[in-house]
């Protein structure tokens, strides 16, 4: 083709001029500085400075002769719950080995530092994983298919040449060089891509509607959806900070398939270390070339716009998201007309989730083919999970659809934690359901799942146990959808405040016998009548809950009685005088000092005084402390 | 889709309620029920505005649709069938309407739009008593401060329609949704009086609202709507003409109210038509002519000596200087009958086309 002879490839342009013989890698994400990241950098920084042998050096900059150490702050790699997470790789005696240290925090370093890195013998007591070595944690990883999350926790998300050393940007030049736009949302459809954001839809087909739509002045949109109000689920958050360039690859491609040469990516102001490494990444590649005007010279100009959300969830619904980029309070609008025939602006316009985007330039370099392969009947590819709950490894993980729950759950998370039996799956946040145990052998596939009343969606899994109540996590969910509607729609507004009174009652111990059919009746009329699918869906954690654990809402309503002990009112601790040891455990564990007894004597708990949080219970080692 | 040959007019067929219909494309279903004669409840609509779709009554079922559609917004299609009530339909309704007096005041006897509210109507006609999830009524603090504008925002059901005339119609945006979810309450920017943030006292949400949150402050408590005559009338006041009707109670002229579709203004009124009308029943009108007397003060004096006066100056003036010396400037307050006859009379009995009024500004 022609103007493949004047499209510049993307190429690295500040190569490593050093291999070090160490490399250090730390979780610098989120949770990973939440974790203590900082502190642990601080660590290495002086501690390898101190050894001399190993001076720290930076990688593109500097030219090493002999041992030097390098350090790097990746994203997130998804094993949340052994955050702070070190790589430590070394090169000596030509042979090269990466270990993993879970939960490492500044007092470890120096040992780390002087066995390992300076001794070469790695601290074995706290790998989670290794390259060598078998580790209880191997699990996390080989369930795994990681396509979206293949640079989070590898590369250094502020470096574009760590991301051009991966095959960054070559989707989006083979896609300038070689293919049509219709060819693009083809090569989309074929690869069998539907929409991350919770609704499934097929991607090329959204692109294909957009791409035909006619503009009134030729304009039209590319929006990311990073908004991600699920609670628990923070996969889009992951793949912004640790692998921003591959959502505005995604665009890009997006961009020019549909036929927009503007771009928005929308996202919380909650995630300021998101919206900190997207503008250190478009200013890198707009620097490039790769985004901007005349993209690789290509004559494709993209521009993108960065938006930070105020966090309302209902932001995160397409409509109500373009409303609020245009300065407007997010409310949803009626659709039809459908965003690909008039979206922001009155124009044609395109709106996908981060993670659909990031599937992009994989499917752009590797082919369709290789994304369908993966997956199961019409649910193509891999989906992020983010595990947590009452599990053992709570984290993030890409697994191939169809997988089933019960491998996403015991094989990749570790099972329940402390081997308490297992309760429910809260599948797919507050527009999700709650599964019960026979149901653990549905796959993630977006048909198996609706079948059940709950959904794919952004893919928040919250593994319960017997400690959960069903009834009190149902109204969780729901206080979630009430308190964050629009206020738009009667059924959404006031509906489901209306089914949370019933839920606080019956968990209060106040409900009443036609309880459980008001909150259907409700449940119903609420989702026929709202205007989008938040209030369309709210009612599916209550539902779902009713429908298979009916059981516990009739305890909770005829006999007062909350199994779990999580309902506070229909929960009283009392101490068993005849196992009850006189330790003191539980008197010292009361945060209101409600328990006496001398040492050694028979402890009594004050009901007055105790506010039902349990603590006496789990602390208790001879089963004295009774729930009732 | 039929195009007529002479006009190149296309018209589309569809079905309502098994009745065949034609209808123009573009047409919502609303317009062509509205059009049968088939009542669809509504409550957020207001033809002067784009759809809203937010107070769900006026669900359809429409064949092959996944779930009910919103009759206001939903444009039709060749072929389409609408189903306007059915049980699905109906119970749907009244589950709104349930919600909505789920937390209203129901302070109805003492509500300004007693007689005129919707909520009342369809409460009525779905035969809502009591919801079965007891009763919650709102209770937000109320700012009161406005002369023309009386305010409650306990019986708000929030509709939006006074935020969209405000800004889509008037531009200008002096209300606006504040918090989320069930806390949504309609509020001036900051809470600040109305008169601070820019109001034209058009009183354009007052005619918009559909309940009993925005009233009309003037006649707050004077006389029931049922109570008054109605009179479709033009407003005086300029050149426009805007339609309005004039709500009376013993020759006394009590409030002024317009619909979405009346007139050429379609229901849009300014401050002077809606709210300046206390002229018409003040005493401060004069009731006896006046006549200058000798040190040229003006005196009560009686309609004879009056006429008597203008005539014979009237006569004076035109024999001297002829008809194109006489010039007549009209008022605004006086009826639009007065008008007719004043330029009736400087055409017809003067000879003059020198006529004008105030309206003219
Ligand atoms: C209440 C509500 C919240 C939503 N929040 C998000 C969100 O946070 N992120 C997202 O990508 N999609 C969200 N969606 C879905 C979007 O409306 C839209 O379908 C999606 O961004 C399309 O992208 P996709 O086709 O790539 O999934 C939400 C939808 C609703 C109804
Ligand atoms: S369903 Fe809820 S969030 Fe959606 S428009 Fe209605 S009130 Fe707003
Ligand atoms: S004040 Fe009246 S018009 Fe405005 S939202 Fe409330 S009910 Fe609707």
């Amino acid at each position: 083709m022609a103007v493949a002879q004047k499209v510049k490839k993307p190429t690295v342009l500040r190569p490593l001029k050093t291999i070090p013989e160490v490399e250090v890698g730390i979780c610098m994400g989120t949770g990973g500085i939440a974790a203590g990241g900082n502190d642990v950098w601080e660590a290495f920084e002086k501690g390898l400075a101190a050894t001399d042998t190993y001076a720290v050096v930076k990688p593109r900059e500097d030219k090493c002769e002999g041992s030097c150490s390098t350090l790097t702050g990746t994203g997130c790699r998804g094993m949340c719950a052994m955050d702070v997470l070190v790589d430590v790789t070394t090169r000596k005696n030509g042979q090269e080995r990466t270990v993993t240290y879970g939960t490492v925090t500044p007092k470890m370093v120096d040992k780390i530092i002087e066995e390992h890195i300076v001794g070469d013998e790695p601290v074995h007591k706290w790998i989670v994983l290794s390259s060598e070595e078998e580790t209880s944690h191997n699990d996390f990883y080989a369930y795994q298919d990681r396509l979206v999350l293949r640079h989070c926790g590898r590369i250094d998300p502020e470096d574009i040449d760590a991301y051009l050393e991966e095959g960054g940007y070559q989707g989006l030049y083979r896609v300038l060089t070689e293919m049509t736009p219709t060819q693009v949302h083809e090569e989309v459809l074929a690869s069998g891509l539907r929409g991350r954001g919770g609704a499934g839809f097929p991607t090329g087909l959204k692109w294909k509607f957009a791409a035909e739509a006619k503009s009134p002045d030729g304009k039209k949109y590319f929006i990311c959806n990073g908004d991600e109000g699920d609670p628990g689920a923070f996969m889009d958050r992951s793949v912004l900070e640790g692998d921003p360039h591959a959502v505005f690859e995604g665009m890009a491609v997006g961009g020019y398939a549909i036929g927009a040469a503007e771009g928005y990516i929308y996202v919380r102001a909650e995630y300021p270390l998101a919206i900190k490494r997207l503008k250190i990444a478009l200013q890198q590649a707009e620097e490039r070339g790769l985004i901007g005007k005349d993209i690789m010279g290509s004559g494709f100009d993209f521009k993108i716009k960065i938006k930070e959300g105020a966090g309302a969830f209902v932001c995160g619904e397409e409509t109500a998201l373009m409303q609020s980029i245009e300065g407007k309070r997010g409310m949803p609008r009626l659709r039809p007309p459908f965003p690909a025939q008039s979206g922001l602006w009155a124009r044609p316009t395109n709106i996908n989730n981060v993670e659909t985007l990031a599937c992009v330039p994989w499917i752009m370099t590797q082919g369709a083919e290789a994304f369908a392969e993966r997956g199961y009947e019409k649910s193509k590819g891999t989906k992020v999970f983010a595990v947590t709950g009452k599990i053992n490894r709570s984290g993030l993980a890409e697994v191939p659809m169809g997988l089933t729950l019960r491998e996403v759950i015991f094989k990749i998370g570790g099972g329940v934690k402390n081997d308490k039996e297992f309760k429910a799956v809260q599948m797919g946040g507050p527009s999700g359901g709650c599964l019960p145990e026979s149901l653990l052998d549905t796959r993630v596939d977006y048909e198996e799942l609706n079948q059940t009343g709950a959904i794919v969606g952004s893919g928040g899994m919250v593994v319960l146990d017997r400690d959960n109540c069903i009834v009190d996590t149902a109204r969780f969910f729901l206080k979630f959808t009430q308190a964050e509607s629009c206020g738009k729609c009667v059924p959404c507004r006031i509906g489901t405040t209306r089914m949370l009174e019933i839920l606080d009652r019956i968990t209060e111990g106040e409900g009443q016998p036609e309880d459980i059919d008001l909150l259907l009746d409700l449940a119903e009329n609420i989702k026929a009548a709202s205007l989008c699918a938040l209030g369309g869906t709210a009612p599916n954690p209550v539902l779902t809950s009713i429908k298979y654990f009916r059981e516990e809402f009739e305890e909770h309503i005829h006999e007062h009685k909350c199994r779990a002990g999580a309902c506070a009112a229909l929960t009283t601790y009392s101490i068993d005088p005849v196992n009850c040891t006189g330790c003191r455990a539980c008197a010292r564990a009361c945060p209101v000092d409600a328990i006496t007894g001398e040492k050694k004597e028979v402890h009594v708990i004050d009901s007055d005084i105790c506010i039902r949080c349990g603590a006496c219970y789990d602390k208790c080692r001879f089963d004295a402390v009774r729930r009732a | 889709m039929a195009v007529a040959p002479e006009t190149g007019e296309r018209t589309l067929t569809l079905t309502v309620d098994g009745q065949e219909v034609k209808a123009i494309p573009g047409d919502t279903i609303l317009t062509v029920c509205r059009r049968l004669g088939i009542d669809i409840p509504t409550l957020c609509y207001d033809e002067r505005m784009e759809p809203y779709g937010g107070c769900r009554l006026c669900l359809v079922e429409v064949e092959g649709a996944r779930g009910p559609v919103p009759a206001c917004a939903a444009v039709v299609g060749d072929g389409m069938s609408v189903t306007t009530m059915s049980d699905k339909i109906f119970k749907l309704r009244k589950f709104v309407i349930e919600l909505l007096l789920s937390n209203h005041p129901l302070d109805c006897p003492v509500c300004e739009a007693a007689g005129d509210c919707r909520l009342q109507d369809y409460a009525w006609e779905y035969e809502v008593n009591m919801t079965p999830w007891g009763w919650h009524p709102k209770d937000f603090a109320t700012r009161d401060d406005h002369p023309n504008v009386a305010r409650n925002p306990n019986r708000c059901i929030n509709c939006g329609r006074c935020v969209r005339i405000c800004r889509d119609v008037m531009g200008i945006g002096c209300w606006g949704f504040t918090n989320r979810g069930y806390e949504t309450i309609i509020d001036t920017p900051y809470n600040l009086p109305l008169e601070q943030v820019g109001c034209v006292s058009c009183g354009q949400c007052v005619s918009a609202c559909p309940v009993g949150a925005l009233t009309h402050k003037r006649s707050r408590h004077d006389v029931r709507i049922w109570q008054t005559d109605k009179t479709d009338t033009i407003c005086p006041y300029c050149g426009v003409g805007c339609e309005f009707t004039a709500q009376t109670f013993r020759d006394r002229l009590v409030r002024v109210t317009t619909e979405p579709g009346q007139g050429i203004n379609n229901g849009n009124l300014c401050v002077k038509g809606r709210f300046g009308m206390e002229f018409v029943n003040s005493p401060d009108r004069l009731t006896t002519p006046m006549v200058r007397n000798e040190d040229g003060n003006l005196v009560p004096s009686t309609w004879e000596v009056a006429l008597d006066r203008v005539e014979q100056n009237f006569k004076r003036i035109k024999e001297e200087s002829g008809a194109e010396a006489f010039a007549g400037l009209a008022s605004a307050k006086c009826t639009n009958e007065d008008n007719y006859a004043f330029q009736k009379f400087m055409r017809g009995v003067i000879g003059t086309n020198n006529v004008d009024h105030c309206a003219r500004l």
